[in-house]
């Protein structure tokens, strides 16, 4: 079953920019996939599309098999959570704990289920302690993990990140991926979008590459890092040690630091 | 010359000081990086630097804090701001919301110091050209993405031609190409003669283009030197920093007996190449 269907799908603007020129691809469930290129290849433009936000100009995009067109925003959310690049976009309550349980209460649960659900998410994103904190009197980075606590509490099967590492500091990155791996171990479906090519070599099963609103590469991350010719038509870099031992001449196309080390011994 | 001696700061009815015992030297015309994890008082030590603090923020200010020898407390705010620009960390913030087009937005700040209309949309224009934003110039600010908002963010602070420049993360919204273009933008401000300081994550970046790196910790300077110096000091992940993949690569290495303890740990690509290239003990 697939989590995630896009089928040619274009989208243009209002304004009559063509966003999105014929995408087609599948995510099955359970898988991690990050979404890279630069702004305004159409990656934000493309997850849009997944929570109803944005309907196809033409194409069809299937959620969990069935298509998004007619179906209400709020009906998808609850197939679907989307974590947006600029937290104040999403966050509106005037405490955190009030923020993070609005998800949950929406999708009908109890008071007392929202109320648990919510301080667990909290707890994984390291913010217990600010559950009656304002979110203004938070920082940027810290209002990027409410936002992520938020969409952790509705339990979606499909969880979509945009730019979920920028301005974390390296805890901050630590608690993503460790939220990446655990959505991914509850069998849950990760579609990220990011501009870190090491935190999508390190924590992704798949990388799509995108540039002008097409794909350019689509494949495991040692595959596609590979492809020197579209990642320079996408203007992205390969991750750092990937680049380094193609640079050395090994023959091994490492992904972690792990297993830039061990092509060392091996080399 | 930017000097802090003994600079302390607790924030209007703050229960404990945001900063305490900091001394820095910036020297002019240089690239100084501060990193530290979050909470650490970056974004409040750059505000003391832009003479934010405390003369917008009000508070506590204890120590001296001078540009150029004059202290910062005692210069008026137009001063402050003729002598230090401050991009701060979120772009959405910096937009005056007074303004229709990026352009004017961009020219806000000449307008308000009483520039000549000319040599304004000169100067807009060339930053423009320099951040490679020149196509936007005619939208509006609240139609951009946040990596284009936080270009604008940064012309509408390089316009107005301060000698120093102090920068809050200014490349969390951009992706790799515009990251890159940034810190090209600082190496030729650098040439020029500003002072900058940088407070970034980005510890790659910094070492490429950064003379000086102070680590902020626990609300003070824990540690000054090189990049090369800082980023291999064993004690930056107790302070929340980490440490570029090659210096993670080489520890890990070190542990399991592929390299000696006397190979110097390489924080950058060059580095690490020598390092790894040659194998055990083969380092430069």
């Amino acid at each position: 079953m697939s989590a995630v269907r896009f089928e040619n799908v274009r989208f243009s603007y209002p304004s009559g920019v063509e966003a999105l020129r014929g995408v087609s691809f599948e995510v099955p469930t359970g898988q991690r996939l990050a979404i890279v290129g630069q702004n305004g290849a159409g990656k934000t433009t493309l997850v849009r599309h997944l929570n109803g936000i944005f309907q196809p100009t033409s194409g069809s995009v299937y959620v969990a098999d069935a298509a998004t067109t007619g179906r209400a925003i709020a009906e998808l959310a609850a197939s679907v959570g989307y974590v947006f690049q600029n937290p104040d976009e999403q966050i509106f309550a005037s405490t955190v704990i009030a923020d993070v349980e609005f998800g949950p209460r929406n999708l009908g649960c109890s008071a007392d289920e929202a109320r648990s659900r919510a301080m667990a998410s909290l707890a994984t994103v390291g913010l217990a302690a600010e559950a009656d904190t304002h979110p203004l009197h938070l920082s940027l980075s810290e209002r990027k993990r409410v936002a992520l606590a938020g969409v952790l509490a509705m339990q979606t099967p499909i969880v979509v990140l945009d730019e979920p590492t920028t301005g974390q500091d390296a805890g901050g990155v630590a608690m993503v991926a460790g939220v990446v791996e655990a959505l991914a171990s509850a069998g849950r479906t990760v579609i990220a979008i990011t501009h870190d090519m090491d935190f999508a070599a390190e924590h992704f099963d798949r990388v799509v590459v995108m540039a002008k609103g097409e794909v350019l590469a689509d494949g495991p991350p040692v595959v596609v890092f590979g492809d020197a010719e579209a990642l320079a038509r996408a203007a992205v870099e390969p991750p750092q040690l990937f680049r380094l031992a193609a640079h050395l001449g090994w023959p091994d196309r490492p992904l972690t630091v792990e297993g830039f080390v061990d092509a060392f011994e091996r080399r | 010359m930017i000097r802090l001696d003994d600079v302390g700061y607790t924030y209007p009815d703050a229960p404990a000081p945001a900063l305490q015992h900091v001394s820095l030297e910036v020297p002019p015309g240089s690239i100084t990086g501060v990193v530290g994890a979050s909470g650490a008082g970056k974004t409040t030590l750059a505000k003391v630097i832009a003479g934010f603090i405390p003369q917008v923020e009000g508070g506590e200010l204890t120590g001296s804090a001078t540009v150029d020898g004059r202290n910062l407390a005692e210069l008026s705010l137009v001063e402050a701001v003729s002598k230090v620009g401050l991009v701060i960390q979120n772009p959405f913030n910096q937009i005056s919301g007074a303004r229709y087009t990026v352009r004017g937005e961009i020219a806000f700040g000449l307008e308000n110091l009483g520039t000549p209309r000319a040599e304004m949309a000169a100067g807009v224009d060339e930053v423009a050209a320099l951040l490679r934003i020149t196509d936007l110039l005619d939208r509006s600010p609240y139609a951009l993405s946040g990596g284009q908002m936080q270009l604008v963010a940064i012309a509408s602070m390089l316009v107005l031609r301060t000698p120093v420049l102090v920068m809050d993360e200014p490349t969390s919204q951009l992706d790799p190409a515009g990251t890159r273009l940034v810190f090209s933008v600082l190496d030729t401000l650098e040439e020029a003669g500003v002072t900058v300081v940088i407070f970034e994550h980005k510890l790659e970046l910094l070492q490429a283009h950064a003379d000086r790196l102070l680590v902020l910790a626990d609300r003070t300077i824990a540690l000054a030197g090189t990049p090369t110096e800082v980023l291999a000091d064993e004690r930056l992940s107790g302070w929340g920093i980490g440490a570029t993949r090659y210096t993670r690569a080489a520890r890990l290495a070190r542990e399991r007996g592929l390299i000696g303890a006397e190979v110097p740990l390489p924080v950058s690509f060059d580095q690490a190449a020598a390092v790894f290239g040659t194998g055990a003990g083969g380092a430069r």
